[in-house]
C-alpha cells in the first residue's frame, strides 16, 4: 500500500515536470508570437529598438493585432499549466511523505522537490501580484526543470526512513525553512541574471521582452528581503539541533560553512543596496553570488565533500 | 577643538600642525574602515577566506584527511599548512577579516545609535517648499473647509509623528514613520557582536570530551581529563576544574531495518548529578533514556551518545592453568555492518623477570563480525549482534608495552611483527565458546561479545548567550526588513471660492522598495482620488 503512494509520488513528479516543460514552451511561443508582433509594427528587417517600452499589461490604446493575442493566449496557458503543475507536485511531495511515513525533506531528492515547489508556489504569488512580469515564467520555469530532473535521476532516492541523527522535529523546522528560503532566493537570483542581461543590451531580441530592469530588480530584492530572515532562522535551527544531536552548536561542518558564506554574501547583497554606487549592478552580481553558494552547497559539498550532513541518500 | 583643518594637506603646510595631520591620518583611517564600502569589502573577504574552511579537510574535524592531503598533494601542502589553510578559523588571517568587520561594525553601529537616539526626540523636518520634486506626488481641492481638511489629514496620519505648521497662506503636514526600522537594524548589528562574544567564551572556557563506556554497567565519571580517550579544551580549561557527575551505561539497544540501516539507538543510563554527590547519594543513580538528539543535560553540562561498537571478549587459560580475561573495545571498520577490528592483549601471569616478560605477552587480533557471513573468511552481513564470529591471529613476543611509546589500543605495533619481535603463533575463526590452542598449550576462547558505547561530555558557557543574542538578530533583521522608514508631507491652502488644495508627497528613506502602494493608499483616502501612479 505505502510503497504503491511512493510510485504514485514519483509519476506525479514526472507529469508534473512534463506540464513544466509545455508551460515552458507556451512561454517560448508567447516570446516567439510577440517578436512577429513587433516585426509587423516596427516593419520586418527594421532596425532593432534598442530600449522599448516594457511590454505592460497590453495598453488598450493599442491594435490588438493577431499574434499579440494568440501571443496573449499563449502566455495565459502557460500560466494556467503552471498553476496544474504545482498542483501534481504537492501532492506528490504529500504522497511521498505518506509512503515513508516521515516529513518528506530526508534526502535530496526530497530536498531539491521541495525547492523547486517553493520557487514555483512564489512565482505564482509574484504573478497574481504584478501579470506583467508573466514572461520572466519562461526563466523562473527553466532552473526548476533543470534542478527536477537532476533530482529525479542522479539524487533520486527510494522512499525509505531516515538515519536516527534525521529523527527529530528539528528537521521538519530547519530543513523545512532552509528549503523555502533556498526556494525564494532561487526566483531572487534568477531576477537578478535577468536584470543583468537585460541592462547589458545583449540579446536584445529575448530581453527586451522582458519587464523592465528595475521591476527585476525589486523583484529580486523583495525575494531576498523575504528570504533571508528565513534562512537565517533556518541556520539558527540548524544549530539548535547540532547541538541536541551533534553535541556542539557550530562546528564549521563544510555544509555550516557553506551556509555561513552564502548568508554573509546575502548580507552583503543587503549593505550593497545601501550603499551609493553599489546599488544596482554591483548589488545584482552579489546576489547572483549568494545563489550560486545556495546551489554549491547543496550539490557540491553533499555529493563532493560530504561531512556531517551526509543524508543526501547517494551510493 | 572647533578648529576646522579638514585636509591633511593644509594641516601638513602649517607648522604647528603636525600633531593634526597625525589627528587627520587617524580619523580618516578610522571613517574609512567604518564606511560602508570598506564593509562591504570585509564582507567578501570574510566569505572568501571561509570558503577553504569547506574545501581543505580541516584538522579540527578530521586529522587523517589531512594526513591524506599531506600523502596526496606533498608538494602544496606543507606551504597551505604554513598558510593555516587547514586549521582556517583558528588562522590569524582569518581573525584579522572579523576582527576588523566587527570593528567597522562597531564604529559604524555606536554612533548611529546616538543618532537614532537623538532622532526619536526630534520632530519631523520642515515641510519642502516644492512637494512636486518629491517621487511620490498628488494634488486636489477638496470641497471642505481649512479646519475640516486639516482635520481629515490628522485623522489620517494616526501612527504618525507629526508636526503641524502655520505657514501663513495655509497649513502644512510633516510626518514619519517606521522609527523602528533603524532600531530594529541596530538590535540586529549589536546582538552579532554579542553572538561572538558568546561564542569566543564558548571557545575560552568550554571543553569537549569523549570516551567509550562498557554497556551493562561501565561507568564513568567526569573527574578530569584522564578518565577521556580524547578530549579538547578550551583556551583557559586546564581541565582541573571539571563538573563531577558519574554516568553509567546500563543497557544499550539498536535498532535496524531489514537492509542495515539504523532506525533508533537507545542507552539506558544511569547518572549522579553533582549535588548528589555532593550530598552523598553514591548508590543511588537516576534514570535517564540517553538517545541521539536527546542529550543528558546536567547543569550546563550535556552527554551525549555519539556510537556504538562492539567488545569481543577472550579469555587465555595458560599452561599453567592460570586465566586472564580481556574485553578491550573493537572498533568499527565498516559503519555498514559493524565488521570491526582490534588488538585484545595479555600478559602472563606471574612473569617477573622482563626478558621474559617480553616474549610471552600475547595479543588477540583480527576481525569480528556481529552477524557473520558463516564463510571461511569472516565478513559481517549485519551490523546487530545475531551470530557474532572472530577472526582472529594469536600473536607473541614483544608487544612493545614497555617501550614508552602510546600506542593503539585497537592495533599493534607493526614495527615489532616486522622486526620478528612479535611472531603470529595462530590463525582461527571462532564461534562464541569456541577456543583454539596454542603450540605451548595456551588455550584462547572467544566467550562471547559485550556492546559499548561511546559518550560525549560538552561544555559549553556561551552557549545560552549565542541562543539569545541569535533570536535577538533575527527579530532585529525582522523589523529592520519588514519596516519601511517614510516620510509624508501635506500641504493645505484655502482656495477662493471655498475649498481647500491639497498637496501631498512622499519619500522613502530607506531602499527603494514599495513606498508607493502606501502612498497610492494615502492619496486616494486624503484626496478621493482613484489609486493611480502619478
Amino acid at each position: 500500500m505505502l510503497t504503491e503512494f511512493a510510485l504514485y509520488s514519483d509519476r506525479l513528479l514526472m507529469a508534473a515536470v512534463g506540464v513544466y516543460v509545455l508551460a515552458m514552451i507556451l512561454h517560448g511561443l508567447e516570446f516567439a508570437r510577440e517578436r512577429l508582433e513587433n516585426d509587423v509594427l516596427v516593419g520586418a528587417g527594421g532596425p532593432p529598438t534598442p530600449e522599448p517600452p516594457a511590454p505592460a499589461p497590453l495598453p488598450p490604446a493599442r491594435p490588438a493585432t493577431a499574434p499579440r493575442v494568440q501571443a496573449n493566449r499563449f502566455g495565459r496557458m502557460a500560466v494556467a499549466l503552471i498553476v496544474l503543475g504545482a498542483g501534481l507536485h504537492i501532492v506528490s511531495i504529500v504522497l511521498r511523505g505518506v509512503s515513508a511515513e516521515r516529513w518528506p525533506l530526508g534526502n535530496m531528492y526530497e530536498f531539491t522537490s521541495m525547492i523547486c515547489l517553493t520557487a514555483v508556489v512564489t512565482w505564482l504569488v509574484v504573478l497574481r501580484r504584478s501579470p506583467a512580469m508573466r514572461p520572466v515564467g519562461l526563466f523562473v520555469l527553466l532552473p526548476v526543470v533543470i534542478l527536477l530532473f537532476l533530482g529525479g535521476t542522479v539524487l533520486y532516492a527510494q522512499a525509505a526512513p531516515v538515519v536516527p541523527a534525521l529523527r527529530s522535529y528539528w528537521l521538519v523546522v530547519h530543513v523545512t525553512t532552509i528549503g523555502l528560503s533556498s526556494g525564494l532566493l532561487l526566483v531572487s537570483g534568477t531576477a537578478s541574471l535577468l536584470f543583468l542581461l537585460r541592462r547589458s543590451g545583449r540579446f536584445a531580441s529575448l530581453a527586451q521582452r522582458l519587464p523592465g530592469a528595475d521591476v527585476l530588480d525589486r523583484l529580486a530584492y523583495r525575494t531576498t528581503i523575504i528570504a533571508f530572515p528565513l534562512y537565517t532562522f533556518g541556520v539558527i535551527t540548524g544549530a539548535i539541533w547540532a547541538e541536541a544531536a551533534w553535541g556542539r552548536f557550530w562546528g564549521w561542518d563544510p555544509k555550516e560553512t557553506v551556509a555561513f558564506v552564502a548568508w554573509v554574501v546575502y548580507a552583503a547583497y543587503l549593505h550593497a543596496r545601501a550603499t551609493a554606487g553599489w546599488r544596482t549592478g554591483s548589488a545584482a552580481w552579489i546576489n547572483v553570488a549568494g545563489f550560486s553558494m545556495i546551489i554549491f552547497n547543496l550539490f557540491f559539498i553533499n555529493i563532493v565533500i560530504a561531512g556531517l550532513h551526509s543524508y543526501a541518500g547517494l551510493g | 577643538m572647533s578648529t576646522r583643518t579638514d585636509t591633511p594637506t593644509r594641516a601638513h603646510r602649517d607648522p604647528d600642525s603636525r600633531a593634526w595631520f597625525g589627528v587627520a591620518v587617524v580619523r580618516n583611517a578610522w571613517r574609512a574602515l567604518t564606511s560602508m564600502r570598506t564593509a562591504l569589502v570585509l564582507l567578501f573577504l570574510l566569505a572568501v577566506a571561509a570558503l577553504p574552511g569547506a574545501l581543505l579537510p580541516q584538522r579540527s574535524l578530521n586529522r587523517n584527511l589531512v594526513d591524506q592531503y599531506f600523502a596526496d598533494y606533498p608538494a602544496i601542502a606543507p606551504v597551505l599548512d604554513d598558510l593555516g589553510f587547514f586549521d582556517v578559523f583558528a588562522a590569524p588571517w582569518f581573525a584579522s577579516i572579523y576582527l576588523l568587520l566587527m570593528v567597522s561594525l562597531v564604529g559604524c553601529v555606536l554612533p548611529r545609535t546616538v543618532e537614532h537616539a537623538s532622532t526619536l526626540r526630534a520632530m519631523p523636518v520642515a515641510t519642502p517648499r516644492k512637494l512636486e520634486r518629491l517621487p511620490h506626488h498628488g494634488t486636489a481641492v477638496l470641497d471642505a473647509g481649512l479646519d475640516e481638511a486639516a482635520g481629515r489629514v490628522r485623522g489620517r496620519l494616526k501612527g504618525w509623528r507629526v508636526r503641524e505648521d502655520d505657514d501663513g497662506a495655509g497649513r502644512t503636514f510633516s510626518a514619519e514613520k517606521g522609527y523602528v526600522r533603524e532600531a530594529g537594524n541596530l538590535v540586529f548589528h549589536l546582538s552579532l557582536i554579542g553572538l561572538l562574544v558568546g561564542f569566543a567564551a564558548g571557545k575560552l572556557f568550554g571543553y569537549e570530551g569523549q570516551v567509550i563506556v562498557a554497556s551493562g554497567g561501565g561507568q564513568f565519571c567526569n573527574t578530569g581529563i584522564l578518565g577521556y580517550d580524547s578530549f579538547r579544551a578550551g583556551l583557559r580549561v586546564d581541565g582541573t576544574d571539571l563538573a563531577p557527575f558519574c554516568v553509567r551505561v546500563d543497557d544499550f539497544r539498536a535498532e535496524y531495518l531489514p537492509n542495515g540501516q539504523a532506525e533508533s539507538f537507545d542507552a539506558s543510563l544511569g547518572y549522579q548529578s553533582i549535588e548528589d554527590l555532593e550530598a552523598g547519594r553514591v548508590d543511588e543513580w537516576r534514570y535517564f533514556p540517553l538517545a541521539v538528539n536527546n542529550p543528558l543535560r546536567l547543569e550546563g553540562n550535556r552527554v551525549y551518545l555519539l556510537g556504538h561498537g562492539y567488545a569481543p571478549r577472550f579469555t587465555v587459560t595458560f599452561p599453567d592453568g592460570q586465566q586472564r580475561t580481556g574485553d578491550v573495545q573493537w572498533r568499527p571498520v565498516d559503519q555498514v555492518t559493524l565488521l570491526s577490528e582490534g588488538a585484545t592483549k595479555f600478559e602472563r601471569p606471574g612473569v617477573t623477570d622482563d626478558e621474559q616478560r617480553r616474549t610471552t605477552q600475547l595479543a588477540v587480533t583480527g576481525l569480528l563480525a556481529p552477524t557473520t557471513s558463516g564463510g571461511d573468511l569472516v565478513t559481517s552481513v549485519f551490523p546487530a549482534l545475531r551470530d557474532p564470529e572472530v577472526a582472529i591471529d594469536v600473536l607473541r613476543g614483544d608487544l612493545g608495552l614497555d617501550d614508552g611509546r602510546g600506542q593503539s589500543i585497537f592495533q599493534v605495533d607493526r614495527a615489532k611483527v616486522d622486526s620478528g619481535e612479535l611472531v603470529r603463533v595462530a590463525r582461527a575463526n571462532l564461534l562464541p565458546g569456541q577456543a583454539t590452542t596454542l603450540d605451548d598449550g595456551t588455550v584462547v576462547r572467544f566467550d562471547g561479545v559485550r556492546e559499548w558505547v561511546s559518550i560525549q561530555v560538552s561544555h559549553d558557557p556561551g552557549q545560552n548567550a549565542v541562543l539569545v543574542f541569535a533570536v535577538l538578530m533575527l527579530a532585529g533583521l525582522g523589523l529592520s526588513l519588514s519596516i519601511r522608514r517614510r516620510r509624508f508631507w501635506a500641504r493645505l491652502t484655502p482656495v477662493d471660492g471655498g475649498g481647500t488644495a491639497v498637496e501631498i508627497g512622499g519619500l522613502a528613506r530607506t531602499d527603494r522598495a514599495g513606498y508607493g502602494e502606501e502612498f497610492d493608499r494615502l492619496r486616494a483616502d486624503l484626496l478621493q482620488t482613484p489609486e493611480k501612479d502619478a
